[in-house]
């Protein structure tokens, strides 16, 4: 509907600063924060006071900072992945923390704000001496906090997947990169469903762009013609989906099983789908893949006409593994909520938090350079029966799950891949094919494999 | 494999039709019809595939029964035993249709795929052509028409010989026709009369059917292919334009909903009211409350949940408007920018807290039964909440305007705002007016929201994205006219809509911006510039 936003991005930058401002009043986050200190001063005076009662009580904590928006559009996917962490470093403390040490978790709000997560981070890194911060969602937030994660050396886990092409040492990738989910997604449409043309839909921006372009090359090397591929944009919180809609239904018409390969993020997806159920398209005709779609954005959908549409993730909330089920148990307890679901990116911390302890369990110390050069190769179990690991290029082995949605908002895992390992840079693309990250061996991020040379193509 | 087992259905599927539905007793071998209650409680799609081909192919007396369990998800297996679980919960064994006494321990609901579904459709599409209701033939033949499953040819050719209902005869004979398209074995003449029958039938669906015709099919039939899919395709492209037109219709009335309350605030009183979009989001979040109160206590009146929604609505944001204006904006009349960042800040201070009251995550509005689902008018499709909102922007475009004009506060509301100093000489209480007419372009914006909350999601964020848009319209329009806000909706709605098939959504709306800008600096008052000495005031 907006059909402004172009005017709304470009007059953002001014209005930033000021946004920000005016979040952190609105969500009273400053007070909050006071109070804590407050608190925390007279806990500190406490337990100074208990010291001198009973001695050896009081001892050095670690921080480990929470870098996720809690305010602002993307609260709305990243609040709960704050509170999974807290979760966490809750059990961790009560397993009697790390290396002997108590954890302390630093949260912070970078307010949707993309500048504010660069902010949040040199604030966590610098003032408040974290050892690893787990954090961001969106790529130009990541984007954002890089250059301080590299100027300040310190740890960041990245729990969300994304469109690749990047290795840096600072940085974990514990999310999907493209070849853990959109290419082994189309492989099943092409296989089980037969699909032979294919609607690549998502919102104008870089994930969506990379993902495509990896999309549409991978199609095209497995016999795809050019016009049996429809690619179409829509700008971010696009809600009249109407044409779009009929455009596919139109597509779909060509005597071709057709299928839509969706990345269209956040907000956009919920009119998307209602319009897909007003429009009587069925999964059985048209079905719709989206990589941006899980449980927590069908909580606010009736799921009964998107019946049998499918996802493409890492982790679903339904699989069936006494893993998996203690997890969801814990969660629910700890949100106190019989309703609260899971999803992939929650997972993706469980395991990054997991590897992180045991790496610095590996080096015996905290210091950032020892952790990342303990952390290649370290194994922590996912939830989904497997066993995932840490590679050089920084992204980790995880299997790859089909879902079907179901009346209940939930997921039916139709397959599942064995490990797939991530891929930094992706091997359909002409500028990245013969690029490899090896920060064990080559101690680079962007490695030619054709030239032997670091420093990309 | 597969021909075995076609020529085993039809087979089965003469005699059920010499039999009659119901009198078919335990046809087929009992091993046979073993294996497939084995394969359906192996928890594997293709063996569920499998087991409802062995169950039509053996024509089982309860196959029926099961399949449409099935497709419900209420066939349940589990331990070696198959259950099919009535729609008012009774349980019954699958393999007798008796009922059962205790429920065998270790169900669960046999798991379906895309794949399934598919041969499910298919499977009931054969054995729903003889039902006695009309409505339920025409979905099997739909059905049929989509599978294209060759092995029903005969008994679509029984179904056609004994149809009566001329609606049913028609769906039956596209079914046929399908077929045919796809049988290369089938008589030539045949074939071309099929493709004059899709050809009638005109749709999106024939022409996928057309265009899957065989490549090596012979010149005579593809050239008739040929012909009615460019005939097809011509006579779509007429109805595309109708249904681009009904889309931004649709969308205009959806401005024109966002906008009107901003027509009020900003066009009448001439204050920049950035918490416009968040009135909106607060007529969404009543919707919402309003539809939960229901679904726990009162679920009879779901239907109605909307309805009793809108006055709610109104008065929610309404006061909170009337707060607003008493609270913040009388302070700062006459000083646009320090209005245009308070009603900012307050836009902001309302998201946070409805994030802190309902959490960040979208929240479900149902769609009412009227709301559901979709009709066609020819080649339309017209779904009905749109057609609904749409007869709902006219209602509270029309109310407006009543009010206004008609009622002695609108006259009040006009006086003060043209002039006020004279206003308050003739005894009106102008800040009282201010604060009703703020809460009623407040209110109208909440009204907006039990609309949009069947369209967009509710979410803290909603009115984010309408809060462009509706200044937009209204300075399009001309600030100070209702008129042109209805205008200024519908030409942007409808302008949108024509260009967005060509130019595609992104850029579609960078030109609309770029025509705005172009058109505010020949007419910088928008199309209905208000005139008299109320502009220079």
């Amino acid at each position: 509907m907006s059909l402004a936003s172009p005017l709304l991005r470009a007059g953002e930058a001014c209005r930033r600063p000021l946004k920000g401002a005016f979040n952190r009043i609105g969500s009273g986050d400053m007070s909050v924060s006071n109070t804590r200190r407050v608190i925390l001063g007279a806990a500190l005076a406490g337990a100074a006071f208990l010291g001198t009662l009973l001695p050896a009580a009081a001892q050095e904590t670690i921080k480990v900072g929470i870098l996720h928006s809690l305010s602002g559009t993307m609260a709305i996917s990243e609040t709960t992945l704050k509170d999974v962490m807290l979760m966490l470093i809750d059990e961790q403390n009560k397993k009697g923390g790390v290396l002997g040490k108590k954890l302390e978790a630093v949260v912070v709000d970078p307010a949707s704000n993309w500048p504010l997560f660069a902010e949040k981070a040199r604030e966590l890194i610098a003032k408040d001496k974290v050892s690893a911060v787990f954090g961001c969602w969106t790529s130009v937030s990541r984007k954002s906090v890089l250059p301080v994660f590299k100027e300040l050396n310190s740890i960041l886990f990245y729990p969300v997947q994304y469109e690749g092409e990047e290795s840096e040492r600072n940085v974990f990738y514990t999310g999907a990169a493209p070849n853990q989910q959109a290419i082994p997604a189309v492989d099943y449409l092409a296989k089980e469903e037969k699909v032979q043309r294919w609607v690549l839909a998502g919102t104008d921006y870089v994930y969506p762009r990379t993902t495509n372009k990896i999309l549409e090359a991978y199609l095209k090397s497995k016999g795809v013609k050019a016009e049996d591929i429809m690619i179409n944009y829509t700008p971010f919180g696009h809600s009249d989906w109407q044409t779009i809609v009929s455009d596919i239904k139109k597509f779909g018409s060509a005597g071709k099983k057709t299928a839509v390969v969706s990345t269209i993020n956040g907000d956009a997806n919920v009119p998307f789908y209602k319009e897909l159920g007003n429009q009587g398209i069925k999964a059985t005709d048209i079905p719709v893949v989206a990589f941006s779609v899980g449980e927590e954005e069908l909580a606010g959908i009736d799921t009964k006409p998107l019946l049998g549409h499918l996802a493409a993730w890492n982790y679903f909330q339904s699989v069936k593994t006494p893993e998996n089920e203690a997890f969801i148990k814990q969660w629910k307890a700890y949100k106190k909520n019989d309703k609260a679901v899971t999803n992939d990116p929650m997972e993706a911390h469980v395991i990054g938090f997991a590897m992180w302890v045991k790496a610095v369990e590996k080096a015996k110390s905290f210091d950032p350079d020892k952790v990342i050069d303990a952390l290649p190769g370290i194994e922590a179990p996912n939830l989904t029966g497997g066993i995932s690991k840490m590679l050089p290029n920084h992204h980790i082995t995880k299997p790859v799950l089909i879902g079907e949605i179901k009346a209940d908002g939930q997921f039916d895992v139709v397959s599942k891949t064995g490990l797939v390992a991530g891929d930094a840079w992706s091997k359909e693309l002409d500028g990245s094919k013969d690029l490899i990250g090896d920060w064990v061996e080559k101690k680079c991020g962007n490695f030619n494999v054709k030239t032997g040379k670091c420093g990309g193509a | 494999m597969r021909f075995v087992s076609c020529l085993l259905r039809m087979i089965a599927l003469a005699t059920l039709l010499a039999l009659q539905p119901g009198a078919a007793s335990a046809q087929g071998s009992p091993q046979a019809a073993e294996e497939a209650f084995t394969r359906l409680g192996a928890d594997s799609f293709s063996d569920t595939n499998r087991a409802i081909e062995i169950l039509i192919a053996n024509a089982h007396p309860q196959a029926a029964v099961i399949i449409e369990a099935l497709a419900d998800g209420r066939l349940l297996a589990g331990g070696g035993a198959v259950v099919v679980k009535t729609k008012d919960g009774k349980l019954l064994d699958a393999k007798t249709g008796a009922a059962l006494a205790s429920e065998p321990p270790g169900l669960s609901a046999v798991r379906l795929n895309n794949g399934v579904r598919r041969t499910i459709q298919a499977a009931l599409g054969g054995l729903g052509l003889l039902n006695p209701d009309a409505g339920k033939r025409i979905a099997a033949a739909e059905a049929v028409f989509k599978s294209r499953d060759a092995s029903l040819l005969p008994v679509l050719e029984g179904a056609i010989a004994k149809e009566s209902d001329a609606r049913a005869k028609a769906a039956l004979r596209q079914a046929q026709a399908a077929i045919l398209i796809a049988k290369p074995d089938a008589p030539p003449f045949d074939r071309i009369a099929a493709v004059d029958v899709l050809r009638e039938r005109g749709d999106q669906d024939a022409l996928a059917t057309l265009r899957s015709l065989p490549g090596d099919s012979s010149a005579g039939l593809r050239e008739a292919q040929g012909r009615a899919v460019s005939a097809i395709e011509s006579k779509l492209a007429l109805w595309r334009a109708g249904q681009n037109l009904w889309y931004g219709l649709s969308l205009g009335s959806v401005l024109l909903l966002a906008a009107i309350g901003l027509a009020i605030t900003f066009g009448v009183m001439g204050v920049i009211n950035m918490a416009h979009g968040e009135m909106v989001m607060l007529g969404a979040y009543t919707t919402f409350i309003v539809q939960e109160l229901i679904r726990t206590r009162f679920p009879g009146l779901f239907d109605y949940s909307l309805l009793i929604a809108v006055p709610l609505a109104f008065l929610v944001a309404g006061l909170v408007g009337i707060a607003i204006e008493r609270g913040v904006i009388r302070f700062l009349y006459g000083r646009p920018l320090e209005t245009l960042l308070a009603t900012w800040g307050i836009s902001l201070i309302l998201q946070q807290a409805v994030r802190t009251a309902f959490g960040p995550t979208n929240r479900e509005v149902g769609a009412p039964n009227f709301m559901s689902g979709a009709f066609e008018i020819g080649q339309l499709a017209i779904t009905w909440n749109r057609l609904w909102i749409i007869v709902f922007a006219g209602l509270v475009f029309a109310a407006l305007l009543a009010i206004l004009k008609l009622t002695p506060i609108g006259l009040q509301m006009r006086a003060v705002t043209q002039n006020r100093r004279m206003a308050s000489a003739m005894g009106i209480r102008t800040g009282r007016v201010d604060a009703l007419t703020f809460g009623l372009g407040s209110g109208v914006a909440g009204l907006a929201g039990v609309a949009l909350s069947q369209i967009d999601n509710v979410s803290p964020n909603l009115g984010q994205s309408y809060i462009i848009d509706s200044f937009m319209v209204v300075v399009f329009g001309g600030v100070g006219n209702l008129w042109g806000t209805l205008v200024g909706a519908m030409t942007l709605g409808i302008a949108n809509k024509l260009l967005e098939p060509y130019a595609g959504a992104v850029l579609g709306k960078i030109a609309l911006l770029v025509f705005i800008i172009l058109f505010i600096q020949k007419r910088p008052r928008g199309l209905f510039a208000q005139k008299g000495r109320a502009v220079e005031a």
